[in-house]
């Protein structure tokens, strides 16, 4: 059966650009059609961030466990190891993305938004063809918004398949392999290496560069790449994969050719825009490199036609994708918009975790600002060694323009460090100046306290240092 | 020691001058802020004016009995004002008694805050009152009792800001009573360092509304940190609840600190603001880069938005002004408030208290015109008579029979008062806004007193100098737009009234009399009652009537 739908705008995709924006055009009264193939959610509900940080919650705790075996400093003892079920691990991880899945439909559906669920193509810029289980589906739309997110970036020489997966496919295993290799360090294959290795299997990481997470300066990576070392992590920096074959996965390093033997091998070198398969090329729009070109109110080259999220470049994260949703549908609503943020902050979760927020001294300082930066350890911080995350050499650092004060800058390394995301992101984005965040009476005892003395410090005068 | 000239304040009824009927005060008294000076008597009301300053009497103008004129001035002191200091512990900046050496002495080891202090001192106050107190820095203007029982006053306009160099007689601030707006001068020569209340605000009688220092204009400027980000001096931070003159260094501060008009940033650079501010700014259409930043590290702010709009629109689209077809850019933000809020708040109760009903009739005016136009011939030597005395006269003339609709309706006292005089209300369109005036004992006025009443009434209304009663107690009105009266009209009672009777336009219709179509001058009068009190029978019976005399007029001069 056929059926022909029209409407005043239509988005291609679910995930948190595309539910963002439909909400939001709920709650402005425009009529909306949602098209997704799969779940609601996104890769980040669905195959990123959420099941990837549900799987780090139990490979945290399973490692707890593990060192409780025989007795830990802190009291606690186990008499005999502690065993892992992957697959009732991955049968809980669903459940949470589940609920967050059910939680976005019920949201669509209070704010009125038909989902027409299938895989949508365009024929042209205003008319895709849904392909539904009932049958096809043509929509014709005043305006349309693409956010159609991105996809794993794959090798050429090492496609996956098999036992080469990306990291949709490393949150469903159903056992855990006992010799993972992963093809990028960065913030992907960090986080899920790091957790298998938890997990108790032995991981080898190859990096084509000379350095883990190449988004972050070293002070802010020296301390995971001191727990990757203390827990066994092999790390191969400057190193580049060659092909897998027999289950080994080849690597040049340098003059030296390593056969590295692999159950499964984790390829998480990047993230590309998703352009293929949808009919872009039938929609006439501009392209800026991989990606959809946009201007800052999140239009492309089509008149009518906008595009958000990790379609129209990077950072690919979730928030900046939520973000450019509000403003192309609040200009698509008649609003004048633009998105032009100060800072969009990056957390990565690894062991221990970053965040960063803003510029850090050195790219200040490639800009040619001149800075005051002042770091302010973990390890003297009450609430930080009250929860053994005082080791490990974390800390706060903030950047701030020595001209007038003002904070562009907030990075922090350390265990729970990602909560501090929030007040890093509205001190870059008010504009804050260290005077500010040093008269603002930070609560005892919370990591929150290490941003107030590293203000104080850059001020001078900080107190527990 | 400054000399401080007391006054007569406007009290804003229309009054031109006041009757001193008791002093309180001899020359040579030393007296308090607040003490009673004097007892001056308005039309309407006998008023004790209080000292603004503490001092010596110098000079008292005027015997009692005397007319004093508002703005004369009627006391002179020698104010010492450092003794009226509510807070003497602090008072490091005021002089101790004593010649100005002395006080330079005094004030020289107190630090940064002080040197920002006026050091010249002017030579005539202490010439005039040699060995009298130091001079003081601080004089407070208080909001002056406006006479009329009337306990607050809002205030509509700022003339002055906190750092304003201001002569003595220049305009301060406007207020707004029950009635009148009245702009307030200022008593003193001085320099503002601190204004009390937003426009909008309510300001009591008494209430300080500015604070002046009456030394020389201060140059403290200099002697601030350069460096925007350099911490205040502390004695500059800790200035806000001290004593009045170290509020004048730490007003002086900011001045200092922020060039106010060049938005001071880097070429290229994007503007600092916070996300609510650039979400605004995009609404209305302002570009951030155009906008200079007051807060910490230039931020721009709420305010220093509101005064770019306030200034120019450069940082408009340029499409806004370059044709006549561009689409129009942005919302005008206007404060309902002083009359304006007045009337909303008077239209408001009207429409929600009173459940209206109109009634439109048509009334033939021929006749009225024919003896209007006559009687203009006829007494060249008075004024021109328009068609409302004719109108006032039908009225007076048939409202004792309808006492219901000649009334006032006190609705939560479950009571409607019949009156038997008739005051009319008469709806008038003034500068400020609409206001209604009142003609009183219209039923005694012939066709020519009630012209002049009507006009007397107008003019009041539109000088905004009624008082309460020129304004007060009408118990029916009259609402004519006169060439602009159009067909019909659904007019708005004034409550608590409960008629109101609009006579529209009149124009020359084709008319049917006895077979023929005849040029008639047709009027149609539109009036609205209040269901709760006039029945719709009556009211029409009542119109009925109008329009019976007023298409014969003569039965409107014979019993």
């Amino acid at each position: 059966m056929t059926q022909a739908l029209h409407t005043r705008l239509l988005i291609l995709g679910g995930g948190p650009g595309g539910y963002v924006a439909a909400i939001r055009a709920g709650q402005l009264g425009i009529d909306t059609v949602l098209v997704e193939a799969d779940r609601l959610g996104g890769t980040c509900l669905i195959r990123g961030c959420i099941p990837s940080k549900a799987l780090i919650h139990v490979a945290s705790k399973f490692e707890a466990m593990t060192h409780a075996v025989g007795g830990a400093g802190d009291g606690i003892a186990l008499s005999s190891a502690p065993t892992l079920d992957l697959e009732k691990t991955i049968a809980w991880k669903e459940t949470v993305v589940g609920k967050l899945n059910s939680g976005v439909a019920a949201l669509l559906k209070r704010h009125k938004i038909r989902v027409v669920n299938g895989w949508g193509r365009f024929t042209d810029a205003k008319t895709c063809l849904v392909q539904t289980p009932e049958g096809e589906v043509t929509i014709k739309a005043d305006t349309v918004l693409l956010a159609t997110g991105s996809v794993p970036a794959e090798l050429a020489h090492i496609p996956f398949g098999g036992d080469v997966i990306s990291s949709s496919e490393a949150l469903s295993l159903s056992k855990a392999p006992k010799r993972l290799v992963v093809i990028g360090a960065g913030y992907i294959g960090l986080e899920l290496g790091s957790a298998f290795r938890k997990f108790g299997c032995e991981v080898t990481v190859v990096e084509a560069l000379d350095r883990i997470l190449p988004l972050y300066d070293d002070a802010l990576t020296k301390p995971v790449k001191t727990w990757l070392e203390k827990a066994g992590v092999t790390l191969h920096l400057a190193a580049r994969a060659r092909g897998f074959e027999n289950g080994e996965l080849v690597v040049e390093k340098g003059a030296e050719v390593l056969r590295l033997p692999a159950d499964k091998l984790l390829v998480t070198v990047g993230r590309r825009p998703r352009t293929v398969g949808w009919g872009l090329e039938t929609m006439g729009l501009d392209m800026a490199g991989p990606f959809v070109k946009v201007n800052e109110h999140m239009q492309t080259g089509m008149r009518g036609v906008y595009a958000i999220g990790d379609l129209v470049g990077e950072p690919m994260l979730e928030h900046k994708a939520a973000a450019q949703a509000h403003i192309a549908v609040e200009t698509i609503a008649g609003k004048r918009r633009s998105f032009a943020p100060n800072a969009i902050a990056a957390v990565c979760f690894t062991e221990p975790e970053i965040v960063a927020c803003g510029l850090s001294p050195a790219e200040a300082a490639a800009q040619g600002i001149e800075v005051i930066s002042a770091v302010f350890p973990f390890a003297a911080n009450g609430r930080a060694l009250s929860m053994e995350a005082g080791e490990g050499g974390g800390f706060t650092r903030v950047v701030a323009r020595r001209s007038d004060h003002r904070v562009i800058g907030l990075q922090a390394v350390g265990q729970h460090v990602s909560e501090l995301a929030g007040e890093f992101c509205m001190s870059v984005e008010m504009g804050a100046v260290l005077e500010d965040l040093a008269g603002t009476i930070h609560v005892h005892p919370t990591l929150s306290e290490t941003v107030h003395e590293a203000a104080l410090r850059a001020l001078g005068h900080p107190v527990h240092i | 020691m400054s000399r401080f000239v007391f006054k007569l304040p406007d009290v804003g009824e229309g009054t031109a001058e006041a009757e001193i009927v008791a002093w309180h005060v001899k020359v040579g008294d030393v007296v308090a802020e607040d003490a009673p000076l004097v007892d001056v008597m308005t039309d309407k009301a006998t008023v004790e004016m209080t000292s603004p300053v503490a001092g010596k009497v110098e000079v008292l103008h005027g015997e009692i009995g005397d007319m004093a004129a508002v703005g004369a001035a009627l006391v002179e002191f020698a104010a010492n004002l450092a003794g009226s200091d509510p807070e003497p512990g602090h008072a490091q900046g005021h002089a101790e008694p004593g010649d100005g050496s002395s006080a330079l002495a005094g004030t020289s080891g107190e630090g940064e805050a002080l040197a920002s202090r006026p050091q010249a001192r002017p030579s005539a106050p202490l010439s005039r009152a040699p060995g009298g107190a130091e001079m003081s820095s601080d004089v407070a203007f208080r909001l002056p009792d406006v006479g009329e029982g009337t306990a607050e006053a809002e205030i509509v306009a700022w003339h002055v800001k906190v750092g304003d160099r201001v002569e003595e007689d220049a305009p301060l601030v406007d207020v707004m009573t029950d009635k009148a707006t009245v702009e307030m001068t200022s008593p003193v020569t001085g320099t503002v360092v601190a204004i009390h209340g937003d426009v909008g605000a309510m300001a009591a009688v008494g209430g300080v509304l500015v604070e002046f220092s009456t030394g020389p204009s201060p140059k403290p400027l200099s002697r601030m940190p350069e460096a925007p980000g350099a911490a205040p001096s502390p004695q500059a931070g800790e200035t806000r609840e001290a004593g009045p003159s170290a509020v004048l260094a730490v007003s002086s501060g900011p001045t200092g600190r922020r060039p106010p008009t060049i938005p001071s940033r880097a070429e290229g650079e994007r503007p600092l603001a916070s996300p609510a501010v650039r979400r605004r700014a995009e609404d209305l259409g302002v570009k951030l880069s155009y906008v200079a930043g007051t807060g910490p590290a230039g931020r721009i702010t709420h305010e220093d938005l509101d005064a770019f709009l306030a200034s120019d629109r450069e940082g408009r689209p340029p499409t806004a002004v370059s044709s006549a077809y561009a689409p129009r850019e942005g919302v005008e933000h206007v404060k309902v408030i002083g009359m304006r809020r007045a009337i909303a708040r008077q239209m408001q109760e009207a429409k929600r208290r009173i459940p209206h009903f109109a009634y439109v009739e048509e009334v033939d005016m021929t006749d009225v015109e024919r003896l209007r136009a006559h009687l203009n011939t006829l007494h060249q030597d008075r004024p021109k008579l328009t068609v409302l005395p004719f109108i006032m006269r039908a009225l007076v003339r048939v409202l004792p029979d309808y006492p219901q609709i000649n009334a006032r309706f006190d609705d939560e006292a479950g009571v409607v008062a019949r009156s038997k005089p008739v005051h009319f209300g008469i709806a008038t369109q003034t500068p400020q806004g609409l206001m209604v005036p009142v003609v009183r004992h219209a039923e005694a006025l012939d066709l020519w007193g009630s012209a002049a009443a009507v006009t007397r009434a107008a003019d009041i209304a539109r000088s905004g100098k009624g008082s309460k009663d020129d304004l007060s107690g009408s118990t029916i009105t009259i609402t004519s737009l006169g060439p602009l009266g159009g067909v019909a009209t659904t007019p708005v009672i004034n409550h608590p009234e409960v008629a109101i009777i609009g006579p529209n336009k009149i124009v020359e219709r084709p008319m049917v009399q006895g077979g023929q179509i005849v040029v008639r001058k047709m009027m149609n009068l539109s009036s609205s009652f209040d269901h709760r009190v006039v029945d719709g029978y009556d009211a029409a019976a009542f119109i009925q009537r109008i329009k019976a005399l007023l298409e014969n007029p003569a039965a409107l001069f014979i019993d």
